[in-house]
């Protein structure tokens, strides 16, 4: 575990220490960051000048919303999204080769060569974002609450993980995949509002088919009083099935890989 | 020029848009799996929109400011179709064209490059529009909109969608000649598009916009890529409401084109392409 650990932090070091060469980018991510997180903003405002609550949540509580998916988004770009799509190019290219020759977990290897150090600029917005709306709603929050969030998190980051990854693995059959990306980032934008808004189907699949309810809903839930001890273990639950799932069909996809030579 | 086998060629400029177009549809036919899930993609956009307003509609006893669900549900739909006619070359695209010296092969032939980028993009919208259907049925289903069309209205509609088409076009490679003098572009980019967002209808209805922005949006050009082909078909305008956008759309056409050949004139001029 130690040796894994050590491994993860050199590898994601040595990405960061790649993104400071181009500081100029730092800039650009802060300015669309900005451009944004405006949008968002007005977006709300133009909600809420002709109602006072959607679906139970008041403005200030959908600033929450907006924090987390700003925050989530910010990991994605990132992290995940990077590394998925340097798999994608490394298997329809047959360049994965050069992982998989490595003495190392495959798994962990492709998930932590790439960091967007500058798109890590989102996760701060995130927060600031989720700290201003808790002032503006000034009901306290207590201190498991604060837990909760952060594990309800860190577990809906692992759920996006785990869906990009079993998203990608199609690769192993399908080969050309990108229209992944375009598909996952038109899905991900629904996770802007409380996934309770939309009607029965879809609220559905926003919950289990692409992980947005655990990813975004839920960490916001924990911060605004919706949550109950029972959902944080369902998302528990949830997340310990999907992360077995993806580790069956990742080691399954990857006896379908034939190299670059073939 | 050419007569071969009995069978008359197009010839010139229209030679040209023929070609182009027939290369386009073949080519996005080729990868219809991929322009599926882009379409898929892109549907959860308004769908979102609709979800949104749906529920605040539902939450106000029944309509926003005289819109009803059914209504919201007929506008995002026909957004869906507007949203396909008004994709054209991206503004990005031109980092490309000129790092890779891809410009200096259009610039050999004997038309304008702008020929090339209107009757692809247009032909791929054949290909659009096909795929379309199927989505536009699944979403009718499910959200149920409410239509009152008549022939007037769908006559405009099919006007003022491909008036919609040549703004943007036009609009967009504007912006993207900018890369002439500048590649850092991504964040005057990133302005264009919010302000599109906000004041042409596609990210809501512009009647529910406050009365300045409204006003703002009535004289910006971005309203007759989205809104008002939308509203055509969705609202209710007057026959006078009708005509007088699509004279309006005609004058942005003119004028975005004009503008457009000016600054290319002046953009090539700056242009010197790395070999290969």
């Amino acid at each position: 575990m130690a040796t894994r650990d050590r491994l993860a932090m050199t590898y994601l070091r040595v990405a960061a220490l790649n993104e400071l060469q181009y500081r100029v980018n730092f800039f650009l991510s802060i300015v669309q960051s900005l451009v944004a997180v405006g949008t968002a903003l007005v977006v709300l405002a133009l909600v809420f000048s002709h109602t006072d609550s959607l679906g139970g949540w008041s403005s200030d509580e959908l600033l929450v919303v907006m924090g987390v998916y700003v925050l989530i988004g910010g990991v994605i770009r990132s992290i995940i999204q990077p590394n998925m799509q340097q798999l994608m190019e490394d298997v329809e290219e047959g360049t994965l080769d050069y992982v998989l020759t490595k003495p190392a977990d495959a798994q962990l290897l492709v998930s932590i060569r790439r960091f967007g150090l500058w798109q890590a600029v989102d996760v701060l917005v995130g927060l600031l974002l989720v700290g201003i709306a808790l002032i503006r709603l000034d009901t306290g929050v207590a201190v498991w609450s604060v837990l909760a969030f952060v594990l309800a998190l860190v577990l809906g980051g692992l759920d996006v993980y785990c869906f990009w990854l079993l998203l990608t693995s199609s690769a192993f059959v399908l080969t050309r995949v990108n229209f992944l990306v375009e598909l996952f980032d038109g899905m991900y934008q629904a996770g802007r509002w409380p996934v309770t808004i939309y009607p029965g189907w879809l609220r559905i699949g926003f919950t289990f088919l692409v992980p947005l309810a655990f990813a975004v809903t839920v960490p916001a839930s924990a911060l605004t009083g919706r949550l109950s001890g029972w959902l944080l273990l369902g998302a528990v639950v949830f997340t310990a099935v999907l992360f077995a799932l993806t580790r069956y069909v990742w080691s399954r996809s990857l006896r379908r890989y034939s190299g670059a030579s073939a | 020029m050419t007569v071969s086998a009995g069978r008359r060629r197009l010839t010139g400029l229209p030679g040209v848009y023929a070609v182009t177009m027939r290369t386009a549809v073949q080519i996005q036919f080729q990868y219809r799996a991929a322009n599926y899930a882009y379409l898929l993609g892109m549907i959860a956009e308004p769908v979102i929109y609709l979800v949104v307003w749906s529920t605040v509609a539902r939450s106000q006893g029944g309509d926003v400011d005289g819109i009803t669900a059914g209504e919201f549900a007929a506008y995002y739909i026909v957004w869906t179709l507007v949203r396909n006619m008004n994709i054209v070359f991206t503004p990005y695209g031109w980092e490309e064209r000129i790092r890779r010296g891809v410009l200096s092969g259009m610039l050999v032939r004997p038309v304008h490059p702008i020929h090339y980028d209107i009757a692809f993009f247009a032909g791929w919208k054949f290909v659009a529009i096909l795929l379309w259907l199927p989505i536009a049925a699944v979403l009718t289903l499910i959200f149920r909109p409410t239509f009152d069309v008549n022939l007037l209205e769908a006559a405009v509609f099919l006007v003022a969608i491909w008036g919609a088409f040549l703004i943007r076009t036009m609009l967009l490679w504007l912006l993207g000649m900018v890369t002439f003098w500048t590649t850092r572009v991504s964040a005057l980019y990133d302005l264009y598009f919010t302000a599109e967002l906000l004041l042409s209808g596609r990210l809501l209805p512009l009647a529910l916009m406050p009365a300045w922005a409204g006003t703002l949006a009535d004289v910006l050009p971005f309203k007759y890529t989205f809104g008002y082909p939308i509203e055509v078909l969705a609202t209710d305008l007057s026959t006078a409401e009708l005509l007088t956008g699509l004279l309006i759309q005609a004058g942005w056409v003119l004028a975005s084109t004009a503008l457009m050949a000016l600054v290319w004139r002046v953009a090539v001029r700056r242009y010197s392409a790395v070999g290969n």
